[in-house]
């Protein structure tokens, strides 16, 4: 006789433990262990002597939150990256659609290449990009405003103009994410049967009927999750701003990681800055929690 | 004329697509203050290596480089032992509690990364690893998204084929070994090319942990150029150019692989 069934079920726990324990290990000490910490640490006044030495750490219960609540930069940081989210998001999602409906349409030719090349942004360096984006952008020498010199609109400095720099940076956001996106509703497109299609039709659907019967309330479960992964994405607005405006001009794109990156770890206040993270992980569990309730009312 | 009008739009939204990459290699080409001028110009008059030559031998390019290589390197191969080994644990081993500490992780992909950045950084101070490769490479040596993409290609092995190998007297780890990682192979270039292509594109953390130029990833010393050398188009087009080409070569020869891994990922909404 062999091993028991017992036996086998004792070998195969003790395995999974072993086969567990560095990944989770590591999950654990570097990612969910600091998280929790953070919350501890935002309830202290960690600064730059606490840096020297711990002993000078207090606690000061919410006091870092207060005061941030109180804090015109905060709201500055908090607004322009909702701005960026709400307005940035829901547009790569729309061009992301437009352009799976083009690459999957029946006529469309060379549709590997084409995917290709709308997706090759995606996989590029966000800060080599925004580097270059920096330059298209340039009020005199940029493409940009030499495409508008074309049509004869005078020259935008686009990263100069409080009002335009918010907007370049969602331009850029755009490009570099719709083609994530993208491939997803092309999946999701093409598992959608081809029967509901050919029954509207004989229903006398038009294109656009069929596309708002069919194709849309197909889509409903992609929507969610393109909405959610879009959503977190953008509300962790960072190196764009950082590389091409610093947060200027006058605070116009200072975003809320930005917020924490600066107080955090270039002015030291520790605490302070992770009563920002925390406040920044709240406004991701409600977009979350938001797009998922929506998607059940709908049902 | 439908027809006409799906391609004609296709092809100039692919070209308004590539135009800022092909003007970046364009630009990283010309000659000192050709990109900067008026009315400017899309190809250089005559093209140049020089602003290459100069991230090489002046910016010490070539050390953020090298710097980016190992760090994602490494980070790829930690990673696929890892990841590999935590998936097929989730996805073919029998235990107690196994769906509910998956579902758990699972959960935990919706916390920002940044969140736990500050007391990171202080728990790697603590024990030294703060400007070194290794505070870049450990957080990023296991996650869950990688965890993740493995267990859903594993479900679909065929337990009979484990537990005729158990019958036969192989240890777990000969079956994860010499039976599961090569019929796995598949997503395990999706998870590689993954992995190396955001640790190679990771800005914030290596920006915050590593202190010291020399100790920089190509992200971090492209980010510290624009601050001192911003009049400097062309040279900021190469710096550029270096850090984007390589995952773009990568991309353009595994992207079969790449994309299969975002569906994967997709599937489960």
């Amino acid at each position: 006789m062999g091993p028991g069934a017992g036996d086998v079920a004792m070998n195969e726990r003790r395995a999974a433990i072993l086969f567990l324990a560095p990944g989770l290990a590591i999950i654990l000490l570097f990612f969910l262990l600091p998280v929790g910490a953070s919350l501890l640490l935002s309830i202290t006044d960690f600064d730059i002597y606490a840096l020297a030495d711990v002993h000078n750490v207090r606690v000061i219960a919410f006091r870092n939150y207060s005061q941030l609540l109180g804090d015109a930069l905060f709201w500055k940081a908090l607004g322009n990256t909702l701005y960026f989210a709400a307005v940035g998001g829901p547009l790569t999602v729309i061009v992301s659609l437009a352009m799976a409906l083009l690459v999957n349409a029946k006529t469309a030719r060379w549709k590997p290449l084409f995917r290709t090349i709308y997706f090759a942004p995606v996989v590029t360096t966000v800060v080599a990009v925004a580097v270059v984006w920096k330059y298209l952008y340039h009020p005199k020498f940029g493409l940009f405003n030499r495409g508008l010199e074309l049509l004869h609109i005078p020259p935008i400095d686009f990263l100069g103009d409080p009002h335009w720099a918010m907007p370049a940076i969602i331009l850029l956001s755009i490009w570099k994410n719709f083609g994530y996106t993208m491939i997803i509703f092309v999946a999701a497109l093409q598992a959608i049967p081809e029967e509901l299609y050919e029954a509207a039709r004989i229903d006398g659907a038009n294109a656009i009927q069929q596309f708002r019967h069919v194709t849309l309330p197909m889509l409903g479960p992609t929507f969610v999750f393109v909405g959610i992964i879009t959503a977190i994405g953008f509300l962790q607005l960072f190196p764009e701003p950082y590389v091409m405006t610093g947060g200027g001009p006058v605070n116009a794109t200072l975003s809320v990681v930005m917020l924490m990156y600066e107080q955090g770890f270039k002015f030291w206040k520790m605490g302070y800055a992770a009563a920002v993270a925390f406040l920044l992980f709240l406004v991701i569990g409600l977009a979350t929690l938001l797009q998922l309730k929506a998607q059940k009312a709908r049902v | 004329m439908k027809t006409f009008i799906v391609n004609a739009l296709l092809v100039i939204t692919a070209l308004l697509t590539v135009m800022p990459l092909v003007w970046m290699i364009s630009a990283s080409l010309m000659p000192t203050g050709e990109a900067t001028l008026f009315p400017p110009r899309f190809l250089p008059s005559a093209p140049t290596i020089a602003h290459y030559r100069e991230l090489f031998t002046r910016m010490n390019f070539g050390r953020s480089f090298t710097n980016s290589m190992i760090i994602a390197a490494a980070i790829t191969l930690f990673s696929l032992f890892l990841n590999s080994m935590a998936g097929y644990a989730f996805a073919k081993l029998r235990f107690s509690g196994r769906d509910r500490l998956f579902n758990l992780l699972v959960a935990a992909l919706v916390i920002p990364t940044q969140v736990g950045m500050l007391p990171l950084f202080l728990i790697l101070k603590s024990v030294h690893l703060v400007n070194s490769y290794w505070g870049v490479i450990f957080p990023s040596m296991a996650t869950i998204f990688g965890i993740f993409l493995i267990r859903q290609f594993m479900l679909s092995i065929p337990d009979d084929l484990l537990d005729a190998a158990r019958i036969d007297g192989a240890g777990e780890f000969r079956i994860y070994w010499s039976i599961v990682m090569p019929l796995a192979r598949p997503v395990l270039v999706t998870l590689a090319i993954f992995m190396f292509m955001s640790a190679w594109n990771d800005f914030m953390w290596p920006l915050i942990v590593l202190t010291d130029s020399a100790r920089y990833t190509l992200p971090v010393a492209v980010a510290n150029l624009v601050g001192e050398h911003v009049q400097d188009t062309e040279l900021m087009m190469a710096s550029s150019v270096l850090t984007v080409l390589p995952v773009l070569i990568l991309f353009l020869a595994l992207q079969r692989h790449y994309i299969a891994g975002i569906m994967v990922g997709s599937v489960k909404g």
